[in-house]
């Protein structure tokens, strides 16, 4: 099988590969949204403990 | 046992043991979704009624158990919570929410693509495609539920009522190929009688299942982990952790 061949998905490229294409989508969002939501969080505290540390 | 479990219910030790569990899921999860991904793409033969357009099933299938799956968490342990009062359960079934609703999401958008060459239509309006459309309602419900209080117990326990409520549509949604003539084709795996699928795809579609499977388990501990730390911000431990990494 060659590499076009591949990529044809025998006619329905279109489906197939929308469908991998938004699961990658999917499965990336919701592994980028807890780890910046973790720094976010982790800054929140540092800078409050930095604070209550000068007064 | 009991030990074991009065333990994890502390925040603290939750986080910790989340932390260096999350890494081993990722691990395996990997080791599920490139042999899953090759064998389903690669190497399983082309259907003899849908050509290529087959291999859909390697995402929708494993995302529709898995919007299954994950309502089943958040709603069992909802009610735990709601019930023993024990935060975790809370914070499990709250994290669950957002994850379950995305694979419901992916389960719809890919039935959609599948629907469009092989039924002609993008969508129609079954029992199986509209139940599954009604969870994906319910978990949007649940997370709109939990953000409009602003208390996060109350809120908890408020979002936990509905989810219970909810459980009533998996069985519809499981079912409903079985219980009415719809577009939809019926179960090929999830029956008493023998999977009615050729080895060559069964294996890929069982890899990526515990690939996405392995997936949530990681997502849920890590906003579990987002989740505690939120709750937890006052507490002199959260900010020692700070204080080891500044």
């Amino acid at each position: 099988m060659s590499l076009s061949e591949f990529l044809d998905m025998g006619g329905y490229a279109l489906y197939v590969w929308s469908s991998y294409g938004l699961a990658a989508v999917v499965l990336i969002v919701n592994l980028v949204i807890p780890l910046r939501q973790r720094k976010k969080l982790l800054a929140d505290v540092t800078r409050r403990v930095r604070r209550a540390a000068r007064i | 046992m009991i030990h074991f479990f009065h333990q994890l219910s502390s925040p603290r030790y939750f986080y910790d043991v989340a932390g260096r569990l999350i890494p081993w899921l990722v691990f395996a999860c990997v080791l599920c979704m490139i042999p899953g991904l090759y064998l389903g793409l690669v190497e399983a033969p082309p259907d003899y009624q849908q050509g290529d357009s087959y291999r859909i099933i390697f995402i929708h299938v494993p995302a529709a158990w898995m919007s299954l799956f994950i309502y089943m968490v958040m709603a069992v342990s909802g009610a735990i919570g709601l019930i023993w009062r024990i935060k975790l359960a809370e914070v499990i079934s709250i994290a669950s929410a957002p994850i379950g609703a995305s694979f419901t999401f992916l389960a719809l958008a890919t039935g959609s693509l599948w629907g469009k060459p092989m039924w002609g239509t993008w969508w129609v309006w079954d029992a199986r495609l509209t139940s599954e459309l009604l969870l994906l309602f319910l978990y949007l419900g649940v997370m709109a539920l939990y953000n409009a209080i602003e208390d996060r117990r109350t809120a908890a326990r408020a979002a936990a009522i509905l989810a219970i409520v909810g459980v009533v549509n998996i069985p519809i949604i499981h079912y409903s190929v079985e219980w009415w003539n719809t577009l939809h084709q019926g179960p090929t795996v999830t029956k008493l009688d023998k999977p009615s699928i050729h080895l060559s795809m069964l294996i890929p579609l069982l890899l990526m299942a515990a690939a996405f499977k392995l997936y949530y388990a990681f997502l849920v501990l890590m906003r579990a982990r987002c989740e505690v730390l939120r709750r937890e911000k006052n507490s002199r431990w959260v900010k020692s952790l700070v204080g080891e990494a500044t």
